[in-house]
């Protein structure tokens, strides 16, 4: 394998990683502040996504899509959070995930019935697509480095937000005892919201972003749900820095080793069985990788208690 | 309001009543209806063991239920096409022999609940409930990329497996089968909860660090349950595949993991016979809520919704008459 395609695949990698940690650090603040596992998560990156090809459908312009991916599920997740998720947060873990699993089944069926089964696409700008000489000769998408630098750029302002300002002084405030800021004068249930918003917002950003290299569907969230939480169990729950390395490491551990394992087992093996189970073996990796940082560290890479 | 125990007596009665009915009106759908409800319920059977009297919030029993339904599938896809399981470093022949099937089924089941509850017992609370889930998950994608059993597509098996002295493809006797096991499952399970084992496991879900103090080993007895519950629902997963004669990776699908703790809520945590009525009302939901719309999943979410929120205890719950009291 050459080094080459090695390179535009850590880049793949890198890419997939950084979607993922839009998703996971929605999650992993939802659970830190408020103590809420949000299975609906996948459904506001679902929700992205749809707004995202329907308002590029009617206007035509990617960056008013982004725009309308970000206030969409901001919208929804403020709207079922007022109405809903707050009956949650004292309710036990088991209450929260068949209520949340509720949630998607209405939201998934609703957006089946609004429109229809047949995937929407969302196509890439003209000034995005096409491929970008990167320094050393490689040619790489130009919309996937988009995609991780506004990746980066969002996580670097997430990161300001918790770190400099009053809100996120609350926020981490909020993950460290709910109740004294409360009883300090912090309007609290204005902060859940907020904090809800902010997740679903960042869930149905990642949802146009990657609905523009796949496709738009009903349960296309779910996956990546799924592996939000690999991340967020990898990483440590409640440790945005955690959901960073977590889902930088899922990343670039899934999309390697899809490459790389079929390769590996062809220097000893014949090619076809080589590819079933380099590919079989690859599908499992990331769960294998959390099954080690599981025996070695339960709580995390980055988790406290 | 009414005890319990006549409660289950009824629902037991309503079980044996419809099938019933149904051979002597010539249904045969409704006899498939009931055979599924039953096998489903035996699902929750295994899952309510773990959830209920441990306190393990599994989200991902459709990984045990998936392996006794490719325990079926494999084994009998090899009696099928008369090709040995593997010749190395002996023969091992497929079978179409229920019972040989079912304890292969239980044996599988119950030592990948031991692996997957060995790792996924270092946690607890939210991570335990995620970590199950991606473990669920990882076989889920492992029996799509695997080509040797059909991957995306599933195995079709062509006549139902074989059980001495009854001719399963007739409904009702498989029906009999079914509902047999499940009787049998719930003896053995409610000889669990009260016995000692069961009721420290219930003390451990109540109160860990007491548990702790008075010497019980947590972790042990956690995954001992974890792997009993584990193979009942692989049990489940075998009939289950016999039933369709088909197994797809569908059955390892998280949603199919969601279903089975939505039995047990719409039942009733902790119950000994929630996840049968939780089961039974969702087939019948399916049933009629699917003839009536397309998009029935939303009356189902809203449904499920309601129960969560404001129907604490499931229907055997809501209708019987005194708080659960632990253990029973």
């Amino acid at each position: 394998m050459s080094t080459l395609l090695l390179i535009e695949q850590v880049l793949n990698g890198l890419q997939f990683g950084v979607m993922l940690f839009l998703m996971a650090a929605g999650l992993t603040l939802i659970f830190g502040v408020m103590g809420l596992i949000n299975l609906a998560h996948g459904s506001l990156y679902m929700i992205g996504a749809f707004a995202a090809a329907a308002v590029a459908g009617w206007t035509g312009s990617f960056v008013l899509a982004l725009m309308a991916s970000l206030m969409a599920a901001a919208l929804f997740g403020a709207l079922i959070e007022l109405t809903v998720i707050r009956r949650l947060y004292a309710r036990d873990h088991l209450d929260q995930v068949l209520a949340t699993f509720a949630l998607i089944l209405i939201f998934s069926e609703a957006t089946r019935w609004t429109f229809g089964s047949f995937p929407l696409f969302l196509d890439t700008p003209d000034w995005l697509s096409g491929t970008v000489m990167l320094p050393g000769g490689i040619q790489y998408s130009l919309y996937r480095l988009a995609i991780i630098i506004i990746g980066l750029i969002v996580a670097a302002g997430l990161f300001l937000l918790i770190s400099k300002t009053r809100v996120g002084m609350r926020i981490r405030a909020g993950e460290n005892d709910r109740e004294m800021i409360g009883a300090l004068g912090v309007d609290i249930s204005v902060l859940y919201t907020m904090v809800f918003a902010l997740g679903a917002a960042l869930a149905g950003l990642s949802g146009a972003l990657v609905g523009a290299i796949q496709s738009v569907e009903v349960g296309m969230g779910e996956p990546v749900l799924i592996l939000a939480f690999v991340v967020i169990v990898i990483g440590g729950i409640g440790s945005i820095k955690g959901a960073l390395a977590g889902a930088i490491l899922v990343g670039l551990t899934d999309t390697l080793g899809r490459t790389v394992l079929p390769v590996v087992f062809s220097t000893f093996m014949e090619a076809s069985a080589a590819t079933s189970v380099g590919s079989a073996l690859a599908s499992m990796l990331i769960y294998i990788l959390m099954a080690g940082v599981l025996i070695f560290k339960p709580t995390g890479l980055f988790g406290s208690a | 309001m009414i005890a319990e125990r006549h409660l289950n007596a009824i629902i037991l009665a309503i079980l044996v009543v419809i099938p019933a009915y149904a051979v002597i009106a010539d249904e045969p759908f409704t006899i498939t209806l009931a055979t599924k409800a039953v096998i489903l319920a035996l699902a929750g059977v295994g899952l309510n063991f773990a959830l209920g009297q441990g306190g393990l919030v599994s989200f991902g029993h459709a990984a045990y239920f998936g392996i006794g339904g490719y325990a079926m599938g494999i084994l009998a896809s090899h009696a099928q096409s008369y090709t040995p399981l593997m010749e190395v470093p002996f023969v091992i022949e497929g079978t179409n022999s229920m019972p040989v099937i079912w304890l292969v089924a239980v044996i599988s089941g119950g030592l990948l609940a031991l692996l997957i509850g060995a790792l996924s017992l270092r946690t607890q609370g939210v991570y335990f409930i995620m970590v199950t889930l991606a473990f669920g998950q990882m076989l889920y994608y492992f029996a799509i990329s695997w080509p040797a059993y059909g991957g995306e597509d599933g195995l079709s098996i062509y006549v139902r497996n074989q059980f001495p002295g009854l001719n399963t493809l007739v409904p009702i006797q498989f029906f009999g089968l079914c509902f047999a096991i499940l009787l049998i499952v719930l003896f053995i399970v409610n000889r669990l909860n009260k016995s000692p084992f069961g009721l420290a496991l219930m003390g451990a879900h109540q109160n860990e660090e007491r548990a702790k103090t008075v010497g019980i080993d947590v972790y042990k007895m956690r995954l001992v349950a974890f792997a009993i519950s584990g193979a009942i629902t692989a049990l489940a997963g075998a009939l289950f595949a016999d039933l369709n004669r088909f197994v797809s990776p569908v059955m390892f699908d998280w949603h199919t993991s969601g279903q089975i703790m939505v039995f047990i809520i719409l039942g009733g945590v902790a119950r000994l016979f929630g996840p049968i009525v939780g089961a039974s009302l969702y087939i019948l939901l399916e049933h009629f809520l699917g003839g009536v719309s397309e998009y029935w999943q939303i009356y189902l979410g809203a449904i499920l919704f309601f129960m969560v929120l404001f129907a604490k205890g499931g229907i055997i719950g809501r209708l019987s008459k005194k708080e659960q009291t632990h253990g029973g």
